[in-house]
């Protein structure tokens, strides 16, 4: 994603209204664009200044409430009757509940459509992915070696794979390394780390090949999952963390496992 | 990349709603069996959201007596509309109605509204691709000077009321922008402009402050 494409979705990502995909690719964006980096902080300093200074915080003046209980009471109190109010104007009755309705039922939908590069292949791989997950969760079969020390993590990974995984630390942002395990992915076995973020369990994915060419991202079942492709290795991070977390945790892992 | 599906379905929009009328006409408010428990139903669901209704008034009108006027028509308008509320969010209705009431009815009746916009050519700065605003240490400096209120409120104040409002919804109401669209009968895609403008005005406004 460049500069120009960024910056038209910089305010939804700062409102974290942006769908996933966006924002992963805003996230990585971001790591090597000091000038959409100002741009956020910026408005985050703004978003701060606002709300400690603009007059609004104030408490609505004394005795409002009274007084438009006031004005109710004045107006239901003879119904039928012209009143002489000099607020009113006639004829609002008419189109109000026009006007509420229309708020009432505004259904709008946003809805964020999620493409494959090439559907069929990603979409198997994500399905496998999914499936690895939920197995590792209902069979409690999480954790084959037990650690927070990445360089545990990595000679046992690599002992029993043809191939040596990243083992990224990703403290710093919040997800703890609890261990790892083999699995089984797009017909050979893949290396699967687990991170924990206070009570949850993030999957990640890991092996050699494939290249995603973007990001994917996924939902099923209450599960996110996005996968990316970096040096040669093909990455699913799946979870039932939200969307924005996972979004975090991917690109932290994206930039630790292959600075 | 997934491209971001923005879907729309307007309703009747309030302002399109015939809002002249038969002047003639006896207004007679809907008949009712029992008007105390209709107020008790509206103080239920509305007098939380008065505070909201207010503060949301006095930034569209930006004086406070102005303010009040607009609320306390508002909240007659939202009584006498109360069948049609079907228990959704109670803070969104009422800020929609205290929306409309403001533009449909306090400026036609009440008097100029005296919209500041800013210089054109600040305005014409605002395109997405065109010019970054100013670096956020430069911002941060205009914020901790001491009258950083009054720049700010005058920030505020200045933005042409379509921006005003989507900030102030957004960043001191803290709603979404499905939220904001429906309360200002806009696309969600409109609310994201503006608001993505609001901010672009108000940090080169600051800005240009500090320049000056």
């Amino acid at each position: 994603m460049d500069c120009t494409e960024a910056r038209t979705r910089l305010d939804a990502y700062f409102d974290q209204e942006l769908d996933l995909p966006n924002a992963v690719a805003i996230d990585q964006h971001l790591v090597s664009c000091p000038d959409c980096r100002a741009s956020l902080a910026a408005r985050s300093a703004l978003r701060s200044s606002i709300r400690e200074h603009a007059d609004y915080r104030r408490d609505a003046p004394e005795g409002l409430a009274e007084r438009v209980r006031a004005r109710l009471g004045s107006a239901t109190a003879a119904p039928g009757r012209k009143s002489g109010s000099r607020w009113r104007l006639p004829s609002l009755a008419q189109w109000l509940p026009a006007g509420a309705a229309a708020v009432v039922a505004a259904g709008i939908s946003w809805t964020a459509a999620i493409q494959y590069a090439s559907p069929s292949a990603e979409q198997v791989i994500a399905e496998q992915v999914f499936r690895g997950h939920a197995r590792s969760i209902v069979t409690s079969h999480l954790i084959e070696v037990a650690s927070s020390d990445q360089h545990s993590v990595k000679p046992w990974l690599s002992s029993k794979l043809d191939f040596s995984p990243p083992v990224p630390d990703l403290s710093a942002a919040g997800f703890e390394l609890a261990g790892g395990r083999l699995d089984y992915m797009d017909n050979r076995p893949v290396a699967a780390l687990v991170y924990r973020s206070r009570q949850h369990v993030i999957n990640l994915f890991v092996w050699p090949g494939g290249n995603l060419g973007g990001q994917h991202v996924a939902s099923k079942n209450g599960y996110n999952a996005v996968g990316w492709s970096r040096s040669g290795m093909t990455f699913w991070a799946i979870s039932d963390i939200n969307a924005a977390e996972l979004r975090t945790f991917a690109a932290a892992c994206a930039n630790a496992a292959y600075p | 990349m997934a491209q971001v599906r923005i879907v729309f379905p307007r309703g009747p929009a309030p302002e399109t709603a015939p809002a002249t009328a038969p002047s003639r006409r006896e207004e007679t408010l809907p008949l009712v069996r029992d008007q105390h428990s209709r107020a008790r139903r509206f103080e239920q669901i509305f007098t939380p959201h008065l505070d909201a209704a207010y503060h949301f008034a006095r930034w569209l009108t930006r004086d406070e007596r102005n303010a009040e006027d607009v609320v306390q028509e508002a909240c007659l308008r939202a009584f006498k509309s109360l069948d049609g509320f079907q228990g959704d969010t109670a803070r969104a209705w009422l800020l929609a109605i205290v929306r409309n009431t403001y533009y449909t009815w306090f400026r036609r009746n009440k008097a100029a509204d005296a919209s500041v916009p800013l210089d054109d050519d600040t305005l014409a700065a605002g395109d997405a691709s065109a010019t970054l605003e100013s670096p956020v240490g430069s911002i941060d400096r205009v914020l901790q000077q001491r009258d950083a209120r009054r720049l700010v409120n005058a920030a505020l104040e200045r933005l042409p009321e379509e921006f005003r409002e989507v900030i102030v919804l957004r960043e001191l109401e803290d709603l979404s922008y499905k939220e904001i669209a429906a309360i200002a009968s806009i696309p969600i895609g409109t609310v994201m402009s503006r608001l993505a403008r609001a901010r672009k005005l108000m940090l080169q406004h600051l800005q240009h402050t500090r320049e000056s």
